[in-house]
């Protein structure tokens, strides 16, 4: 086992055993504290697919993440109005059926996102990026029927066949599974064929081309992939906090999740994990002192561009070595 | 005379005043290797770039395998059979140099979006990546990361990936850059048992290496090719010794 992976197992381990204990000396607000950090590590997760993997700096991952935060929300709006959503569709408040709808709007979307913002790279494929979920942002803004500005509430927490979804605990540990079943995905993907391609699209673009596999696909395929599963973190969150804004959407929320991958170390495994616990930790401890807690972050992520490049997971493990 | 393997009628590239290539036709034949020469500058990198598809030409077909494949991106190209190397090395550095061949195996096999197997168990992208390795004798340095490979070994991955492809036809710029005599000489042996493999365009600065491999040579000057012919016709053409072989031979 090297370094890394005992890290890794120790933060799980850690992630799991915290609101385990909160739960059982009852102070349920760390439980919703950590369900706060593995949904944002799950939706760092995705991005890392992008940018880790494939070097992708996308500056517009809240649009996926907003995405499947309204799929939820306009799901179970419906569902709780018992108004068809279109066409005799009813709505639905179970959890799985809403997942897989946040993981398709958010795929189907990011597709022709993608197949646009990748024809350009460096800093305008960050504006592009940008420039789309703004796009989504001020839409989600201007639309009355779904709260427009003000957001959609969620009144009652969606279901999960056999869990009572409306305790912290159980809600928890459904987002922790995902949590684990996408961190798993993410280390079949890495080491697969088209992890190599990716990696390699990252790395020296022309080379791949050189042998015969178009980067322009690899790189779409991954961005696909990897705003599905930052749309699934969306479906999540909104549930998490019963509610759906068009902050979920804003360019904040996409800069957040570059902030989780960059503190934890970018294209690592448990780089969204150590980054989302980190920050959700500061965002507790230093915004309980300070409302300018978001200076000293700043000042930590300057320390870590400066001198730790590959972020808390680097510090602590070094450099990744392909075999 | 057989069917040419790639047959490249007329073509052009200008870089604003500068014409780069300025009409070229070039045939490479079945079973050999073709060596272009030229000062610097004369346009031979440009006329690969555009081979291999990194550099659109302004007119002008190439015609590979009997299809005309000017419209086709880099990728697209090397899938038809076209393998190059670069004048400066062009890798994948963060990947161990078995990765790098793995990567050049995958694209031959056809199979980039498969998800779930990992490379890194994968005997078949494995084992023959690693038979390319030894082929280049780099097969002790597998593990290393291209970016840390000397200048020399970088070369020889080169080869190896272009190797892995299984082309119909090869694309070698200045292979021997940088490399010392012996490196030249061992590479100039390699290469010279290739041509049954695949035919060559071999751009080349070492006359020793071009006049001991070629089959034929095509010299380019400013962007034309001014004589194209047998390596002692070549030697012996008075155009030829003047543009160029003049300072050298």
């Amino acid at each position: 086992m090297t370094r890394e992976t005992a890290i890794n197992l120790l933060l799980a381990a850690l992630l799991l055993a915290l609101p385990l204990i909160a739960a059982g000396i009852g102070e349920p607000f760390y439980v919703t504290l950590a369900t706060r950090v593995v949904v944002l590590a799950l939706a760092a997760v995705g991005l890392n697919l992008a940018l880790g993997l494939g070097g992708l700096l996308s500056f517009g991952h809240a649009a996926f993440f907003g995405l499947g935060g309204y799929a939820a929300g306009i799901l179970a709006t419906h569902a709780f109005n018992a108004e068809p959503l279109f066409a005799g569709i009813p709505g639905t408040t179970s959890m799985p059926l809403i997942w897989l709808v946040a993981i398709a709007v958010a795929g189907l979307v990011a597709l022709p996102i993608g197949a646009i913002s990748l024809r350009t790279t460096g800093v305008y494929f960050i504006m592009i990026t940008l420039a789309f979920a703004q796009m989504i942002y001020y839409f989600a803004i201007s639309w009355p029927a779904y709260g427009g500005e003000d957001g959609l509430s969620i009144y009652v927490r969606n279901s999960f066949p056999g869990l009572n979804t409306a305790q912290p605990l159980p809600y928890f540990l459904i987002c922790f599974a995902v949590l684990i079943a996408a961190l798993l995905l993410f280390r079949l993907i890495e080491g697969s064929r088209f992890g190599s391609a990716v990696q390699a699209a990252r790395q020296n673009g022309v080379r791949l081309a050189a042998v015969g596999i178009p980067p322009f696909r690899i790189r779409l395929v991954a961005f696909v992939l990897s705003a599905m599963i930052t749309g699934l973190a969306g479906a999540l969150y909104a549930d998490l906090n019963r509610f759906v804004g068009p902050s979920m959407l804003s360019w904040h929320m996409s800069g957040e999740l570059m902030v989780l991958i960059i503190l934890g170390g970018k294209g690592r495994l448990f780089g969204p994990v150590a980054g989302a616990m980190i920050f959700v930790c500061l965002e507790y401890v230093l915004g309980g002192i300070t409302e300018r807690w978001q200076f000293f972050l700043g000042l930590i992520l300057l320390g870590i561009v400066l001198f730790a490049r590959g972020g808390f997971l680097g510090l602590l493990s070094g450099k990744p070595r392909h075999v | 005379m057989s069917e040419p393997i790639l047959e490249i009628r007329d073509l052009k590239k200008s870089f604003n005043a500068l014409k780069a290539t300025d009409g070229v036709s070039l045939d490479l034949q079945p079973g050999q290797i073709h060596a272009l020469i030229g000062p610097n500058g004369a346009g031979k990198s440009t006329l690969i770039h555009q081979i291999a598809g990194s550099l659109k030409a302004d007119s002008g077909t190439i015609r590979f395998l009997g299809q005309d494949i000017g419209s086709l991106d880099m990728a697209a190209r090397a899938r038809l059979g076209l393998a190059r190397s670069f004048q400066i090395s062009s890798l994948a550095q963060e990947f161990s140099a078995l990765r790098n061949v793995m990567l050049a195996v995958q694209a031959k096999a056809g199979s980039s979006f498969r998800f779930f197997r990992q490379v890194t168990s994968d005997r078949r992208l494995i084992d023959p990546a690693m038979a390319m390795l030894e082929r280049v004798g780099l097969a002790h340095r597998a593990h290393v990361p291209a970016a840390e490979l000397s200048h020399g070994e970088r070369r020889q991955l080169e080869i190896a990936i272009a190797l892995a492809l299984q082309p119909k036809a090869f694309l070698f710029d200045e292979p021997m850059a940088g490399m010392g005599p012996e490196g030249s000489k061992q590479l100039t042996t390699f290469l010279d048992g290739l041509r049954h493999e695949a035919p060559m365009l071999l751009v080349e600065h070492d006359m020793d290496a071009v006049f001991a491999l070629a089959d034929r040579i095509s010299v380019l000057v400013y962007g034309r090719i001014i004589a194209t012919g047998t390596v002692d016709e070549i030697r012996r053409d008075p155009e030829v010794r003047r543009a160029y072989l003049g300072e050298a031979a």
